[in-house]
């Protein structure tokens, strides 16, 4: 399934536009690559969200094309689309969560929904709640939940799965300097073990926290590199991420 | 710090379907809180009423027309009671010498008197002379030719005598019990429409509080079919249990009215009872239902997910 392993994913020319309103995101092109760890960055409203939802599979662009481990993801027939998605692991911007599911079952469902055994999820989603800082919380209500806390089920339940490539809209939005560090760790060690991670982010604290990371821009709906992270082949040079901030 | 938990990826990754337990467990919504086994369970009691009747009329024409329908009546018309005492013994002579004949029956005239009593008085058995009465039960309907028959044999014999189809004086009732059955049809098939109508509303308003559960399964790689079966499965759940209600009213329903309805003791009225058959068609009422249930959470949650990529 995975064809060139040079590529995560490849934007070539993307434009969105949604209805007939004026294009959102324009000529977008970059290359993600393995084990690459991506911030996306940009003013509210530049279109972060909009693209984090043409890399998890929810919306089609309005022109362009997308590659997605190895295979065109836009001529491809929708009963295709689930296998792509399951190796993907997302942290929406509004988390999400299924209302009526206990937090333990919001994790372990990318599990269920790949047919995992329930003797072999209980160990796995008991641990990511552990890490997440929420074993004490495991049966409640997103409803019962803060909004951090709420931040912490949903990110436990997008790397649970230990997916190619994570993207996370805004994951550190609603937690405190600590809690998002902590966060930050459980991403690299997914990274480190070869998930493709993307962060958007306007937290520019964050970005200096990972070093070996590499910046994307969006400005109104233009892609800009700061660190050289859309070169056809990235330079991976140590990135200038100090500079930014 | 601590090394965060990573799950073998052979274990986080297959393409088994997600079913069971679990998977229902997704839609405690569409369980039993809301409105919609409570709505199927009215309409399949209703419906199941208004199927118990029409069944149980159309038994009641069938039974009278055949019964009725291979009758005549002889009618002995003569006021002199010697004559007429004297052409009916002829009649029936004639008559049950004849091969389209199966049975007969001369109505004593005390038979007579009774059933004509509240009408005409009982001050003198000859104040208003009244014909003698033969019923005759023939082999066959009583279609013209046979009436035919019978007169060729009473001519000779029996002048006064006058033939008639029973079935002819009881035209009325024919129709009126075929007008009734076809309003018995007709409510039947009204109810069944309304009937799926309201499961349909039922089944899509049960799932309007999903939508969000449908996409986000949807974006975590839950295929369509997954999907919908859980839904599917939730809301079938949900129909059989409003239906089992429904059944059991309903039944209740038309065994009470049953009863009442024998409790009159009428001929007409027995031959309307309820068949075996007619019990399975009517227990198959709520599998209709179950199964539109079913049809529209299906093609709800279908239809929800080709809108989105
Ligand atoms: N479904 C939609 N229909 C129409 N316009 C939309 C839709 N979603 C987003 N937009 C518009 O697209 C633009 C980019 O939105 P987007 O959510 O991608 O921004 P963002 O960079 O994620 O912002 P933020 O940092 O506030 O989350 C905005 O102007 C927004 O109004
Ligand atoms: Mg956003």
């Amino acid at each position: 399934m995975t064809g060139d392993s040079a590529e995560v994913v490849t934007f070539d020319n993307v434009g969105l536009r949604y209805g007939t309103d004026r294009e959102i995101l324009s000529d977008i092109s970059f290359t993600l690559h393995p084990g690459g760890f991506y911030f996306l960055t940009g003013a509210s409203g530049a279109g972060k969200t909009s693209m984090l939802k043409l890399l998890y599979l929810a919306q089609r662009p309005s022109r362009g094309a997308i590659r997605m481990f190895g295979t065109d993801v836009i001529t491809l027939p929708r009963d295709r689309l689930p296998a792509f998605r399951r190796r993907l692991g997302v942290v929406f911007q509004d988390f999400r969560l299924v209302p009526h599911l206990s937090a333990f079952d919001n994790v372990a469902l990318p599990l269920r929904v790949s047919g995992v055994r329930e003797s072999e999820l209980r160990k796995p989603v008991s641990d990511m709640l552990d890490w997440v800082g929420l074993t004490h919380r495991a049966e409640a209500r997103p409803a019962t939940l803060s909004g951090g806390e709420q931040q912490r089920v949903a990110i436990a339940r997008a790397v649970i799965g230990r997916p190619d490539m994570l993207v996370a809209d805004e994951p550190t939005g609603n937690v405190d300097p600590d809690m998002a560090l902590k966060l930050l760790r459980l991403f690299e060690a997914l990274n480190r073990l070869g998930t493709t991670v993307v962060v958007a982010t306007h937290d520019v604290h964050l970005l200096r926290k990972v070093p070996d990371s590499l910046i994307m821009r969006l400005d109104k709906g233009r892609l800009s590199d700061p660190t050289g992270a859309l070169r056809f082949p990235p330079r991976r040079e140590p990135p200038r991420v100090q500079a930014l901030a | 710090m601590k090394r965060p938990p990573v799950l073998a990826r052979a274990v986080a990754r297959s393409l088994v379907p997600f079913g069971g337990e679990r998977a229902a467990a997704l839609v405690p919504h569409a369980r039993l809180a809301g409105p919609m086994p409570w709505v199927i369970a009215i309409m399949v009691a209703l419906t199941v009423i208004a199927g118990a009747g029409g069944l149980a009329l159309s038994n009641l024409a069938h039974t009278a027309r055949s019964e009725l329908s291979g009758a005549a009546t002889v009618q002995v018309v003569e006021p002199l009671k010697v004559e007429r005492d004297r052409q009916t013994r002829a009649a029936e002579a004639a008559l049950s010498g004849l091969p389209e004949v199966a049975s007969l029956r001369v109505v004593p005239d005390d038979e007579l008197n009774a059933l004509l009593d509240p009408w005409l008085g009982s001050e003198g058995d000859e104040a208003v002379p009244v014909p003698a009465l033969i019923d005759v039960e023939l082999r066959g309907p009583a279609n013209a030719e046979r009436l035919t028959a019978l007169r060729r044999a009473l001519g000779p014999v029996a002048p006064a005598a006058r033939v008639d189809a029973q079935s002819s004086w009881l035209g009325p009732v024919f129709t009126a019990i075929s007008s009734l059955q076809w309003l018995a049809i007709a409510l039947v098939v009204l109810l069944a429409l309304t009937s799926a109508a309201a499961v349909w509303l039922a089944a899509r308003s049960a799932l309007g509080g999903n939508r969000g559960t449908i996409e986000i399964v949807h974006l975590l790689g839950g295929t369509d079919a997954q999907i919908a079966r859980i839904f599917q499965r939730s809301v079938g759940f949900d129909a059989a249990a409003g239906g089992a209600v429904g059944l059991a009213l309903g039944m209740a329903a038309v065994l009470v009215l049953g009863r009442q309805f024998a409790a009159l003791g009428s001929g007409m009225v027995a031959g309307g009872g309820l068949a075996a058959i007619d019990w399975v068609l009517i227990a198959a009422i709520p599998l209709v239902g179950v199964v539109i249930a079913m049809f529209t959470a299906r093609l709800t949650v279908l239809g929800a997910l080709r809108r989105m990529l």
